[in-house]
């Protein structure tokens, strides 16, 4: 039987460290929706999320009361919606009009986020790909609550340089689109090379193709449990360090699979996956970096770093991976900025950059995450950027990402403020030398010597 | 079905009477209590059994949230099963 103490560190890990299941996200195919109509496939999307997740929200109340584990967002992903609209759309507004649909949907059932504005043209674009990409800007600034990622490439197929190129432009005009609310829309968009289909986490979050009509996938954190365990061990060896992040992320994880559960077989939906991943927020004491601390570093990017975070990812990952048969998404340490005080205070003490921060992506998931760059940056530069990180993610064969905020009217030293869980974000320097004759080259980049196992 | 009770709070006379009242009026069977005091604060833990009880889980944690704060302590009530699927393999 379990006992006093067992239920007391359970309990003390989701009042004091911030213990929580960060989010249940309810993935929904929208290819029933195709029609070549677009009145109607807004109106077939409406129903179908509407009808889908009416219960999402109520149920993930009803287990947080039951378990008393909060969890932080309930949300929704769909089928990538140039897929969806391809038949429909004939101009970016036409894809604009979605936008609206499945903003109008998330707020009639009550998520804080909906993904899968989403493209996938890793090898080559369609002409409904190329129309949902240029219709981004728009829709990121006319919506409040839709979530747009492209995948510009996998080891599989190489990199998609046109995609790249064009990205780089799609971001800047994003900034440019919503700068009176510090290019906020930005934060809302991801660029993707080896894009998972099942991610629950935002602005990520697409239901992938190969997925089932309707699919519950949750996405666990803790952060803070982690750092407090290993506060107990500071001055052991690597061994005890491994073992206790290891059994740290079984306990959190099995949280997780526990509410994953519950909601599928409340929901009568299926139950996909949980992903790992440590997501730190803006909160003391829920922060990847103050991790990476205890271990041993002064701060996040003093030399030493990435071994520490690569050791960190590959334990929570062998931690996790033990709580539940099935683990996908992107299952690993979260490393954005704005979202982590501890982060945010390298920035500032000079001792992170952006060039540490890509260095640190080869070895964790995700990317180059909300992170604040000046303004005046060229598309070409942020095209350079997305560039370098898919190839780290082509070549190492995992998901990389990059969500950048060029924020319009603010340079190096200066603050954006973001609110709630995206935090706030000081403003970090850009290498100034161009790269725009090779993103301008066009075509692709073939994928790897290593990706031809067949 | 399964619940763990806790009640963290000041020790004060009659906390757990008052709780096993409570759940005794509820037809809730407590298995096993255990209890100690960190820092001249109150701290039990009861694991209970509710099959018994014609009250939905929900009414009957806001029952004792409105104990809790009659006595002036903390009482929170959860599912079994977080415990046991984090600690248990």
């Amino acid at each position: 039987m379990i006992n006093i103490y067992e239920v007391n560190e359970t309990n003390n890990m989701i009042e004091h460290e911030n213990l929580d299941v960060r989010t249940i996200t309810l993935g929904i195919s929208l290819l029933d929706c195709i029609d070549s109509d677009l009145a109607a496939v807004n109106e077939k999307i409406y129903e179908k999320i509407t009808s889908t997740a009416k219960d999402l929200v109520s149920t993930g109340q009803a287990i947080e009361k039951d378990f008393g584990i909060p969890i932080v967002n309930k949300r929704i992903s769909v089928t990538p919606i140039a897929l969806v609209g391809g038949a429909a759309c004939r101009c970016p507004e036409d894809f604009v009009t979605i936008a609206r649909t499945l903003d109008r949907a998330a707020r009639e059932v009550g998520v804080n986020f909906i993904g899968g504005y989403s493209a996938l043209v890793s090898k080559g674009m369609t002409h409904a790909d190329e129309l949902l990409i240029r219709s981004i800007p728009q829709a990121l600034a006319e919506t409040e609550r839709v979530c747009s990622s492209v995948n510009v490439g996998s080891t599989k197929t190489g990199l998609n340089m046109d995609a790249v190129n064009l990205m780089g432009q799609i971001v800047l005009q994003t900034a440019e689109a919503t700068k009176e609310a510090d290019s906020l829309g930005c934060a809302k968009l991801v660029v993707f090379c080896n894009a998972p289909d099942d991610n629950p986490f935002m602005a990520g979050a697409f239901h992938g193709v190969t997925e089932a009509d309707a699919v519950i996938n949750v996405g666990v954190s803790g952060p803070g449990v982690v750092k407090v365990a290993l506060e107990k061990v500071r001055d052991a060896d690597f061994q005890v360090l491994c073992e206790t992040i290891k059994k740290t992320a079984f306990k959190i994880t099995r949280v997780g699979q526990l509410v994953a559960q519950e909601a599928s077989s409340r929901m009568g939906i299926p139950f996909g996956i949980i992903d790992l991943s440590l997501a730190p927020t803006p909160a003391v004491g829920d922060s990847v970096a103050e991790i990476l601390q205890e271990i041993g570093l002064e701060r996040v990017g003093a030399p030493g770093t990435t071994a520490a975070l690569a050791m960190l990812n590959d334990q929570v990952k062998k931690g996790g991976v033990m709580a539940s048969s099935y683990v996908g998404g992107l299952s690993g340490a979260f490393i954005p900025v704005s979202e982590d005080q501890g982060m945010i205070d390298a920035v500032n003490a000079g001792a992170l950059t952006i060039e540490k921060l890509e260095a640190m992506t080869c070895v964790c998931s995700v990317g180059l995450d909300m992170i604040a760059i000046p303004g005046d940056t060229p598309a070409s530069t942020i095209a350079g950027i997305i560039a370098d990180e898919a190839a780290i993610g082509m070549i190492n064969q995992k998901t990389t990402a990059v969500r950048v905020i060029p924020v319009i009217g603010k340079g190096v030293g200066e603050t954006v403020e973001f609110g709630g869980l995206l935090g706030y974000a000081p403003v970090m320097p850009v290498n100034s030398f161009s790269c725009e004759r090779f993103v301008t080259r066009g075509g692709r980049i073939p994928a790897p010597i290593h990706s031809f196992k067949n | 079905m399964k619940i763990i009770i806790t009640v963290v709070g000041k020790d004060t006379v009659g906390i757990i009477a008052r709780v096993c009242t409570y759940l005794a009026d509820n037809q809730v069977n407590i298995l096993d209590i255990s209890q100690t005091i960190v820092q001249d604060y109150f701290n039990m833990m009861m694991i209970a059994d509710m099959s018994g009880s014609a009250r939905p889980f929900e009414e009957l944690t806001g029952g004792l949230d409105q104990l809790g704060e009659e006595i002036g302590v903390k009482i929170k009530c959860q599912r079994e099963e977080i415990f046991t699927k984090m600690h248990r393999i």
